[in-house]
This record gives C-alpha cells, sequence and structure tokens, in this order.
C-alpha cells in the first residue's frame, strides 16, 4: 500500500536590497530576523543533518556535501514551519502536511510571512532603504534558486524503480506547473530563439538523477535524508519544480506528483512505458514550446507531446483512483479535486492555454505579456517585458502584478492568516508547533524529526518524532492540554 | 515507425461526455468581459511597473541558491 503522501514545499525568495551594499546574505539575515526577533521560536537542531547521503546507496567521492550554514539565523516557527537564510537567499519551509491542500495553505502562509518579514525590515532600515522579496526562481542572468518539494515514500521501493517512472511526470508537468519566463537563460540562446518559455528552472536541469542541487542539477535528486524513522520512509526530495504564485498550480503540483508516486509503490502503471529517450533535452523541449505542440522521443520510439504524456499518466491515475480510492493523498475529497482540476487543465490547455490562466502561471503570465506587447507595440526583448516578467514574481501587495490578476482560489485568507501561527493537525508539525507555541521558552532546538526540551536541569531532553504521522493533534492534543508544563509532559510521554 | 504517436487518451478511462448545455461556448458578452479585465490590467501595469525597466531588470541579481 501507498504510504499517506505526507508533503512540503521549500522555498528560496529571490531578494533585492534596494539602497544596501549588495550583501545578499546580509539581506537575507536582516530580513529573517526582523520578523523572528519577536516571536516564540526555537533554533534549529543539525544533528541528524546528513544532506550528502545519496539515495543510491554510495557516499560521494570528490564533491563537496551541501553546505550547511550553522551560523546563520535559523528559526521554527510555531506553525511547524522552517524559516531560515540558505545560502544568500530567505528560506521558508513548510510543515509537513497532510495533503496537498493543506500544502497549498502553509505555501501561501509562507508568502505571509515574507510580506510581514518586508514590513518588520522596513521598519529598521535606514530611510532610503528597503528590502524587496520575489517568488520566484531565476534572476534571468543564468542564476538560480529553487523550489522543492518533499514527499514521504515507502522504503520498500527501490530508488531506481522511482526515478525511471517518475522522471516522464517531472519532464512534463511543466505544461501546468511553469511560472513562465521571457527569454532563455542556456548559453548560445538567445530571446530571439525562445522568446518565452514554460517554466523558471527547467532549462537549468543538466543530469537525469544525481546528488548535486546548485551544479549540473539533475531531474531526479537522489538526496537520502528521510528525516524520519529510515527502515520504513524515504522522503523523496523534488528539485525540479518552479516556484508557483496560482493556488491551482501549487494544488496540483502536488497532488499529480502525490499520486504518481503513489502509483509507482503500488505497481499500477502496467504495462504502460512513457520512458523518454533523452529527459535532460526534453526538458527544455517542454519549456521551450509554449504551443505544446511538438512530440517528444520515447525510448522505444514512438512519439508523443507533453500533453499526451499527462493524459496518460491522468489515465492511470484515474483508474487508480476506482480501484484503490486516493486515501494515499491524505484525504479522500481532496484526491478527487486533484483529479477533476488535473482534467480540468489538460482540456483547457490543449484548447487554448488563456483559458485556465486562473489557474496557471505561465497562461496568466503570457496573457499579460502578450497584452502589454501588443498595446506598446513591444519587441520580446524589450526590457518592459522583462520587468512585467519580474514584477509577476514581486511580494508586495502594491507591486505584485500577480495579485491584480483575478485567479482561482483554493484556500480561504482567513485560513491563510492562521496558518501563519498554527500548525497542521494531522501530521507530527502539530506537536512541534504547539510545544513552542506553549512552551517555547524550554524548546532548546527544534528539527524535523525531534525536539529538544531544556527543563533548566541537566541533561537536555529529546523527544524524537519518527514517524511523520504521529503526534497528530488526533494523538496528542489531550496529553499537551493535560500537561501543564514540559517538566509533565515529558513525564507523561515517557510514563 | 518512429512517428507512431502515442494515443490522446487512454482507452481505460474515457472522459465523461458533458452534457450538452454545459459544452456551449461561454455566454455571450464574456468574451467583452474578459477583455475589458484585461485592458484594466494592462492600465494597472502602466501605472505600477518600475520605472526605469531597464535599469531595475538589470539590478535583479542573485545568488544560486539551493
Amino acid at each position: 500500500m501507498a504510504v499517506t503522501k505526507v508533503c512540503g514545499i521549500e522555498t528560496e525568495y529571490g531578494i533585492h536590497h534596494v539602497g544596501g551594499e549588495g550583501n545578499p546574505v546580509a539581506s537575507s539575515s536582516l530580513l529573517v530576523n526582523a520578523y523572528v526577533a519577536d516571536l516564540a521560536r526555537a533554533g534549529w537542531d543539525f544533528e541528524d543533518e546528513t544532506p550528502g547521503n545519496d539515495a543510491r546507496g554510495f557516499a560521494r567521492e570528490g564533491a563537496m556535501p551541501p553546505e550547511v550554514e550553522t551560523h546563520l539565523v535559523n528559526a521554527v516557527l510555531t506553525n511547524g514551519a522552517r524559516y531560515y537564510v540558505d545560502h544568500a537567499h530567505p528560506e521558508f519551509s513548510t510543515p509537513e502536511c497532510a495533503d496537498a491542500l493543506e500544502a497549498v495553505r502553509y505555501d501561501k502562509a509562507g508568502e505571509e510571512v515574507l510580506r510581514r518579514s518586508m514590513a518588520a525590515v522596513a521598519r529598521i532600515l535606514p530611510p532610503g532603504q528597503s528590502i524587496v522579496v520575489y517568488k520566484n526562481n531565476s534572476d534571468g542572468k543564468g542564476n538560480s534558486y529553487g523550489t522543492h518539494e518533499n514527499y514521504l515514500m515507502d522504503r520498500a521501493v527501490p530508488f531506481s524503480r522511482i526515478a525511471h517512472l517518475v522522471t516522464p511526470h517531472f519532464v512534463t508537468r511543466q505544461v501546468f506547473t511553469g511560472a513562465g519566463k521571457v527569454g532563455t537563460e542556456t548559453a548560445g540562446s538567445s530571446g530571439r530563439d525562445v522568446a518565452f518559455q514554460l517554466s523558471q528552472r527547467a532549462e537549468f536541469f543538466e543530469e537525469e538523477i544525481g546528488l548535486e542541487t546548485t551544479l549540473k542539477r539533475p531531474i531526479v535528486n537522489t538526496r537520502d535524508e528521510p528525516h524520519a524513522d529510515p527502515q520504513r520512509y524515504r522522503r523523496l526530495h523534488v528539485i525540479v519544480g518552479d516556484a508557483n504564485l496560482a493556488e491551482v498550480a501549487t494544488f496540483l503540483k502536488l497532488g499529480t506528483t502525490g499520486l504518481v508516486l503513489s502509483l509507482i509503490e503500488d505497481d499500477a502503471f502496467g504495462p504502460l512505458d512513457l520512458t523518454l529517450a533523452n529527459p535532460v533535452k526534453a526538458i527544455r523541449q517542454v519549456s521551450f514550446d509554449p504551443t505544446l505542440q511538438s512530440t517528444l522521443e520515447l525510448a522505444d520510439g514512438r512519439r508523443a507531446t507533453a500533453l499526451s504524456i499527462q493524459w496518460e499518466l491522468y489515465g492511470l491515475s484515474r483508474k487508480y483512483a476506482e480501484d484503490r480510492g486516493l486515501a494515499c493523498l491524505g484525504d479522500e475529497a481532496v484526491g478527487a479535486e486533484v483529479l477533476r482540476l488535473w482534467e480540468e487543465v489538460l482540456t483547457g490547455l490543449e484548447t487554448d492555454p488563456s483559458s485556465v490562466a486562473g489557474k496557471v502561471d505561465w497562461a496568466a503570465k503570457l496573457q499579460l505579456l502578450e497584452g502589454y506587447r501588443d498595446r506598446h507595440g513591444l519587441d520580446w526583448e524589450d526590457h518592459r517585458l522583462a520587468a512585467v516578467d519580474l514584477q509577476y514574481h514581486d511580494l508586495r501587495p502594491e507591486r505584485s502584478l500577480f495579485a491584480r490578476m483575478t485567479t482561482d482560489r483554493l484556500v480561504d485568507p482567513e485560513e491563510v492568516r492562521s496558518a501563519v501561527t498554527d500548525p497542521p493537525r494531522r501530521t507530527r508539525a502539530y506537536f512541534r508547533g504547539e510545544c513552542l507555541r506553549r512552551w517555547g521558552g524550554s524548546v532548546a532546538s527544534a528539527n524535523w524529526d525531534s525536539l529538544v526540551f531544556d527543563l533548566g536541569s541537566d541533561p537536555l531532553r529529546r523527544v524524537p518524532m519518527m514517524d511523520p504521522l504521529r503526534g497528530t493533534a488526533d494523538h496528542v492534543e489531550q496529553l499537551l492540554g493535560e500537561s501543564g508544563s514540559p517538566s509533565e509532559l515529558l513525564a507523561r510521554l515517557s510514563g | 515507425m518512429a512517428e507512431r504517436e502515442l494515443k490522446r487518451r487512454p482507452a481505460t478511462t474515457p472522459r465523461e461526455e458533458r452534457a450538452p448545455e454545459e459544452a456551449e461556448a461561454p455566454a455571450a458578452g464574456q468574451g467583452e468581459k474578459l477583455k475589458a479585465e484585461l485592458d484594466d490590467l494592462l492600465d494597472e501595469i502602466d501605472e505600477v511597473l518600475e520605472e526605469n525597466a531597464e535599469e531595475f531588470v538589470r539590478n535583479y541579481v542573485q545568488k544560486g541558491g539551493e
């Protein structure tokens, strides 16, 4: 049986310090610190960080492990999220979410945290300075920063099988997950070759599979860091996605990927073989073709459009849902909505992409760009179009072009506001967030799979949380309510 | 056989036929409404787009992340 697809999103935001000294690490630290300075929160515990482990089972040779920067601000929030400075960007990692809809809510809560951070830092910056945050993945000059997804999987499924079967989805899902981009950053190409493409990120991928995230990025990332019981679970770390502003795009990114991974776990592909002849070439080919007409070469010699591959995956998923239900997506109703919107978006894309502009970022952005181009008679290489592209992702309400568009909402703004402070109720994030909210002063540090309490007497007490599906409100709400202090909680936990 | 195409949709899962009234074109006037909305939006872009687009775009430089 497929395990429940507990999921989450990590977003590195673009940052521009107007009037600053050009040190993005310092600017990111200012921004994050301005927000967390007054909050109940705990420091991050690096005890179990092993980002250099490879899911294919071998150790790294001759390559540097991804850097873990322990000296920069790094906080856990009462909603169970992690908010920190990663390299030269502010990064928000949602808490573990029980389904794709919940993940949309926490992804949007992350945007709200960044907006509040901009307001907080504005109060302490010298006159004339401001820090502006963009939810995108590229500066248009060859530098990319990531939006990563994580999915809980069954450790029993061989990694090579996951990588093989999920690759066609990762190459083609950009028809609805792409955030759109003016021009190209591929060496030797120019805006004359590619005026507009589907994805911010696709052209930065150079390998089919590997551990890297910053150089020679692979379509399937092999980082093996489960943040859970490694005997039972795997955390599939997905680096191939774009940051989405459209709620439906985020919802489908997580929902369809969760479904395809469940098909893999339950061996439900049958005889269908969608293996691509050259995934790295294909991922660019899909991104560079907003007409969605070009065909990709399959390993067996057939050709297929990205949309037809998506229809195949949709068909398999629908059959899977009929046979086994959609408990694997954390909630049957959410699963049904994933299937409904998946079909609706694919249908819209094959008839008229502008019909899904309220659901798909690249279609929304392209509509804006074409309208603006027509109005002012602009060439595709005009700077104003690049500015429209960039400003689509600006998180400032008064500047954001996305915020000015009418797009489909899946989550209530009030629910987003409560997700800024309250944890999800159906994963271990509940225990993490609630302990912080109640007894923040006694939580010495936290990470995904443990909490460390400082009760004022030696030694520090570590509470492991090795199962993402335990520590939920159902499990611990009563226990927390009945514990008058952290010592009492720990006594009850060990008693 | 290199040009054999994948079939458009899986035969195992035919999509439900839509009732005729649902399949009709958008109501008359909806096209104009969408166009008017887009026009308003383009007016707003003229107002809020960073004034010196070239400098704005040039100054947006990020370090690679992840």
